[in-house]
């Protein structure tokens, strides 16, 4: 049932969005079994460093058997690359394969980029946690992308200086906010963190994880509940900690920050798996003294987590050997040896749940060589992770985003009314692009 | 190193006529305020480029935990890092840029100098009609047009290819209006009159007599254009999908995202910004000569 509805609404958005043009194209459908039938040139356009290394045993092993050949180009990641994707699919010359983060699908499916892989690489699901697979099937029987790697959220802190200062690990947010106070009061000079505003997938994370469901469907109608109780929860707390000083403001990603890590003023972060690399370049000096928790959580009987960055193999309509381009995909993010090779040549934290705790994952990130466990620990984590729901105006939503969550932090004002204008602006874009809200 | 004082040398060119203008003792007072003023102007341009020279001498470790303006240890090792990217691709990208940037430029110099001089020259139906049509493309930002232009070498198959880039750039409309006013004002009508008594054809008479008259003012295209090209950055991140033909500027964006969970290279940007700036500065102090011609050349007397 959600399948024909949803099916329908990608449709008639689709049908608004582009007058109408190509859209007969749908031929989803079709290309069927030509795997076999002869030999396939796929061209995969993702940015994850060294991948031309994996495709090569992929051209070298699998491939070579079924003849089919696949060609990286290298990419940079970010919203531009989605308008890229789209610009070429609209002269029908998108690659056979992209890579897409996993908020970027609906907008791509909603433009008919994306081919439904589900006879292809359906079969790949049981490889992966339930939430992680539902975010490349948008809700419907279609499978649009493969998960290649996911960001569950955790808690990074200064072990030592956590000892030194008499600080516990907080295991609730309310906990969190008397940690930030207890500092202040020891150390005025310090801080527990930041509350940064120049990346949205952390704040689309925490309200993940307090069970915001930004955009859903009703009917043929979209829903978007960025301003929804959940929401207002989380921006109220982190305002409120802004506003009373218990913790910065400065945004992350800076040379100040960077140097506030690197020297101890500020002494945990709320990052995600992939933190030990940033780490290693921000906070060189600090190696070894980092320790990893799971995120607290809104009440103590709670266990979930959000997700922060992650992306997904998917293969585009413009494929001429849409067949042969799920295998690759598939074979890509379930095989152990491609996803070992992932990890080493990459660096990426895989979404199939077997290779979290095996191959590289065996032994902790040399930045955390303190902490043994750090993979069975995020692979526990991981299997916590709220689900997700996205909308095809992600990037509208996260540039308001920036721009009103920053200003407030910098004047230290009403979180509430910066979620409102972000609620505001994403209902406005969605109907400027013809797609129908429910209010 | 020694390549790195070369941005240096400009502010000592650039300030020189402000001193030399405060000898007289009268005037002194009043040359202080333009003197202090272009010295700030030059401060504020050349502060950033004096980042760039000293950050590219920063390890990864150093770049962001040492003193803004403290040179790094780090300069040889940056460039082998980025020397051993992906196999040398930077010079792969640098070698692109010149290409686009090269070829490009000369194309369309050579494009605005043949079309410059025949609306100077030539009067036909329609010239007028035409120069405003170009006008028009001056006014027109070139970021309008690449996904256009995209769409339309998509019909012709041309996309992801050197020519994808290089063909939307030979027409550069303000080339074209810069030539046409520079022939007008270099290429005196006796000249031309004379040529043709002489019995020289329009084809002679163009690259023989009025082509060597124009040559300063092309140069001038040729750097605005060359220039252009070489901080391109939408037209060629539409048209290229393949790292190997990608200009610098994507290049260096490539390097910069590389998705939410692998951080940025930044050592690698900063030193393959500031080997970037060095051919254009090149390019500049080797042409800047030509410019001086302008005194020099000349047939007839007004």
């Amino acid at each position: 049932m959600p399948y024909t509805k949803r099916r329908r609404l990608v449709r008639t958005a689709v049908a608004i969005a582009l007058g109408a043009t190509t859209l007969a194209a749908c031929g989803s459908q079709s290309a069927d079994g030509d795997t076999e039938s002869g030999p396939a040139s796929l061209t995969y356009w993702t940015w994850t460093p060294g991948m031309d290394k994996v495709v090569d045993l992929w051209n070298k092993g699998p491939g070579k058997k079924d003849r089919i050949t696949v060609t990286v180009k290298k990419q940079a990641s970010g919203d531009t690359l989605v308008t890229k994707i789209l610009t070429a699919h609209k002269a029908g010359k998108a690659p056979d394969l992209v890579q897409a983060e996993y908020q970027a699908l609906p907008t791509l499916v909603s433009n008919d980029a994306l081919a439904d892989i589900s006879k292809n690489a359906g079969e790949a699901e049981g490889k992966f946690a339930d939430g992680v697979w539902q975010q490349t099937t948008l809700g419907t029987d279609a499978v649009y992308a493969v998960p290649q790697d996911i960001g569950p959220m955790m808690f990074y802190y200064r072990e030592d200086l956590f000892k030194k200062y008499g600080l516990t690990v907080p295991t609730t947010w309310d906990e969190f906010a008397e940690t930030a106070r207890k500092l202040k009061k020891a150390a005025p000079e310090k801080d527990l963190t930041t509350f940064s505003a120049n990346d949205s997938g952390l704040f689309a994370g925490l309200a993940q994880q307090a069970g915001a469901k930004w955009w859903t469907t009703s009917g043929d109608r979209w829903k978007v509940a960025i301003n929804d109780a959940a929401t207002q929860k989380v921006a109220k707390f982190w305002g409120g900690l802004v506003k009373e000083g218990a913790i910065d403001n400065q945004p992350m990603y800076t040379p100040a920050w960077n140097k506030a890590l690197n020297t101890g003023k500020q002494i945990a972060w709320v990052s995600a798996v992939w933190a030990p690399g940033t780490l290693t370049t921000a906070a060189p000096d600090t190696k070894g003294k980092w320790a990893m928790a799971p995120l607290p959580q809104w009440s103590a009987s709670d266990n979930s987590t959000g997700s922060w960055g992650g992306s997904s193999t998917a293969v585009t309509t413009d494929s001429e050997h849409r067949a042969a381009a799920a295998k690759f995909a598939a074979w890509l993010n379930t095989d152990s040896e491609a996803l070992n090779a992932l990890a080493k040549e990459s660096g990426i934290y895989p979404a199939a749940t077997n290779a979290q705790t095996s191959g590289a994952f065996l032994k902790p990130p040399a930045y955390f060589a303190n902490q043994a466990d750090f993979y069975t620990k995020a692979a526990d984590i991981a299997e916590t992770t709220a689900p997700s729901a996205w909308g095809p105006n992600v990037n509208v939503a996260y540039t308001t985003f920036k721009d009103a969550f920053g200003a407030a932090a910098k004047s230290k004002s009403d979180f509430g009314a910066a979620l409102d204008e972000m609620q505001a602006d994403t209902v406005a874009d969605m109907k400027k692009q013809g797609f129908e809200v429910a209010e | 190193m020694s390549s790195l004082a070369v941005p240096q040398t400009e502010p000592v060119a650039g300030s020189t006529p402000g001193t030399a203008q405060g000898r007289p003792p009268l005037r002194r007072r009043i040359a202080l305020i333009p003197t202090v003023t272009l010295l700030l102007g030059a401060l504020y341009c050349l502060l950033p480029v004096a980042w760039v020279v000293i950050a590219a001498t920063k390890s990864g470790r150093e770049l962001f935990s040492t003193f803004t303006f403290l040179p790094g240890t780090g300069f040889a090792g940056n460039v082998r890092d980025l020397n051993a990217y992906r196999d040398g691709v930077y010079w792969q990208w640098m070698a692109n840029s010149a290409l686009y940037a090269g070829l490009g430029a000369l194309l369309s110099t050579c494009v605005s100098a043949i079309s410059g001089y025949a609306l100077a020259i030539y009067r036909f139906r329609g010239r007028e009609t035409l120069f405003n049509v170009l006008l028009a493309g001056v006014l027109m930002p070139p970021v309008i047009l690449a996904v256009p232009q995209y769409l339309l070498l998509a019909k012709a198959d041309l996309t992801d290819s050197y020519l994808s880039v290089l063909l939307p750039q030979i027409l550069f409309p303000y080339g074209v209006y810069l030539a046409r006013i520079y022939a007008a004002a270099a290429v005196p009508a006796d000249v031309i009159e004379a040529g043709r008594m002489d019995g020289g054809s329009e084809w002679r008479i163009f690259t023989r007599i009025a082509l060597p008259m124009m040559i300063p003012g092309m140069v001038t295209v040729f750097l605005f254009q060359f220039v252009a090209i070489w901080n391109n950055f939408l037209l060629p991140y539409i048209m290229l999908s393949d790292d190997e033909k990608f200009p610098i500027t994507l290049g260096l964006f490539t390097l910069l995202e590389q998705g939410a969970n692998t951080p940025a290279l930044y050592t690698l940007v900063i030193t393959g910004a500031l080997l970037a700036v060095l051919p254009l500065v090149a390019l500049f102090l080797v042409i800047q000569r030509f410019w001086s011609l302008d005194l020099l050349s000349g047939a007839v007397k007004s």
